[in-house]
């Protein structure tokens, strides 16, 4: 920390980038090995953008029949729902294979990915590298355009550089979620549902605005499970919203060094759950 | 008969024995019943009587459409993940020379898993959902029992319709692109994300004829007491006609399909 270049920054250095060329050449394996079935690519692919729309269909559905929901309007929601879209989209794209992790405990075939010399977590993550995925990173990307071209938001320097920091910040909040999640499932082995309750229902929940929810919910998931980090606090800000719990203004700036402690965190988490694996057939 | 009753009581214990992944469900069921309850109380807070449900019967709708995603397998997930891959492997000669019926022998295993579903991730995010919420259950035991066997009429349509995915690796070989665009179909038109009765013209009216709709919208509004009387029996024939219809071209389909099997190496 002291800015000495001693060896075990150096090689914890190495391990990231060697973790990440693993995972560069695990991905595009599977990019190959998907583009053998193109018909069924391109179908998955258009599934997901269409089956990440569909829930934006039924939000335009609920404003046929009002003009406001919890005194938001269609565009706002937009906002918020392609703000959260996009950020869990790259999430997923780049993390959402953790959710497999209990499977392979429970079979152990987590015992193959161990004795390889490349770190478990980019093996795990790469697993089954998911192209198709992109079409939830585009549909998101899409109803956030709206969004913006409908709102007349009072842009300000600041507020055009919030909007990639909520994204990236948020992407990385949603994976350091995939990553305990996972390290969950060392113990709990066939509970990846528990892990989608996060990712999934944290992305619906942030597709609405916070207003509709009970305040108590709300400072669950701004103190305790920080997803209204991802969009709900910069969002609002951008739209210059005022939260409905009593925080001051600066937490909106925060995502960066919230998604860094949640990473760091998750990162214990993962490492304890890797210890802590028994492989099966004891 | 005895032997699909067999099947049934095995695909009932095999689901069973995921007990860490029930809870785990349930946990799951319950979040997004929330979130979704709180979405319906905004929108009946703006205008109460919307689609002729009141804010309770709103409510229990939504816990009714997280009591029924599994059972009516409405996001995929039940027995055609292993079909295809059986008729993908090969291993479906294996299965085509059992002296049991293809169809009928999944349906059984399907019938089980769907009643484990029912009472494993249906009735406590149910109970939790009452405890949180003001629901409109009924009181009356025949509207219970009448809601049970629409429920099962559905969850026999939901299998016809994922049979017919399933076989189409006969053709395709990978069939994950047809199996979501089955369970995106079931999610919309089913009425998981919103009512039919709140979509709107000739969308909602389409809606409302295709099958999908026998998985949730049919048994929630016999639950929620809208069919009595010949209206309840309109009901069961509309999801019991689609259940014949879709199961016999299933049939057809399975008779066309096994005479494309080529069995590979000795």
């Amino acid at each position: 920390m002291q800015g000495i270049p001693g060896p075990p920054r150096l090689s914890r250095l190495s391990v990231l980038s060697n973790g990440l060329r693993a995972y560069g050449l695990i991905a595009m394996m599977w990019i190959r090995s998907t583009m053998a079935y193109r018909a069924s690519f391109v179908m998955t692919a258009l599934g997901n953008f269409v089956a990440t729309g569909f829930d934006f269909i039924a939000i335009i559905l609920m404003f046929q029949h009002v003009n406001a929901l919890g005194g938001y309007s269609l565009a706002e929601i937009a906002f918020l729902y392609g703000a959260t879209g996009a950020s869990f989209g790259l999430a997923d794209l780049v993390m959402g294979s953790m959710n497999r992790l209990g499977r392979r405990v429970r079979d152990g075939t987590l015992d193959t990915l161990l004795v390889r010399p490349v770190p478990v977590l980019a093996q795990v993550a790469a697993d089954r590298f998911a192209l198709r995925r992109l079409g939830r990173i585009t549909q998101g990307m899409l109803v956030f355009g709206y969004g913006v071209l409908v709102l007349n938001i009072d842009w300000t320097l600041l507020r055009v550089l919030m909007v990639p920091m909520m994204v990236l910040s948020g992407a990385a909040i949603f994976s350091a979620l995939y990553v305990a999640g996972a390290a969950f499932q060392f113990w709990a082995q066939d509970a990846s549902e528990v892990q989608n309750s996060f990712t999934y229902g944290g992305n619906t929940l942030l597709q609405y605005p916070p207003t509709l929810f009970a305040k108590d919910l709300v400072r669950g998931v701004t103190f305790v499970v920080p997803l209204a980090f991802i969009n709900w606090l910069p969002a609002l800000y951008v739209l210059g919203r005022p939260y409905p719990l009593d925080v001051p203004q600066w937490l909106a700036f925060l995502p960066p060094v919230v998604a860094a402690v949640c990473c760091w965190l998750a990162s214990l988490a993962w490492r304890a759950g890797l210890r802590s694996y028994r492989s099966t057939g004891s | 008969m005895r032997l699909y009753v067999a099947v049934a009581a095995g695909g009932f214990r095999r689901y069973a024995t995921y007990r860490m992944a029930t809870a785990a469900g349930v946990f799951t069921n319950t979040v997004f019943g929330f979130i979704m309850a709180y979405t319906y109380i905004a929108l009946w807070d703006e205008r109460p009587q919307l689609g002729g449900y009141d804010l309770s019967q709103a409510l229990t709708y939504v816990w009714l459409g997280q009591a029924l995603l599994m059972t009516c397998a409405m996001m995929g997930g039940g027995f055609e993940d292993e079909l295809m891959e059986r008729i993908r492997t090969g291993d479906i000669a294996i299965d085509l020379y059992r002296p049991a019926d293809l169809q009928l022998w999944w349906m059984a295993g399907d019938l089980g898993r769907a009643a484990f579903h029912l009472v494993g991730r249906g009735m406590v995010p149910m109970m939790l959902g009452g405890l949180a919420f003001d629901l409109a259950l009924p009181l009356s035991p025949l509207t219970w029992i009448a809601f049970v066997v629409s429920v099962a009429l559905g969850v026999v349509v939901s299998f016809a319709v994922r049979f017919l995915v399933a076989l189409s690796a006969f053709w395709l070989m990978d069939g994950a692109g047809v199996m979501q665009i089955c369970w995106l179909a079931g999610m919309f038109f089913s009425g998981m994300l919103l009512p039919l009765n709140l979509f709107p013209g000739a969308l909602g009216e389409v809606a409302r004829a295709l099958p999908w709709s026998s998985l949730l919208q049919v048994p929630a509004d016999v639950l929620l007491g809208k069919y009595t009387g010949w209206g309840l029996v309109r009901a069961y024939a509309f999801q019991g006609g689609w259940a014949l219809a879709l199961l016999a071209a299933g049939r057809a389909l399975q008779s066309v399909a096994t005479r494309r099997v080529v069995v590979q190496g000795g």
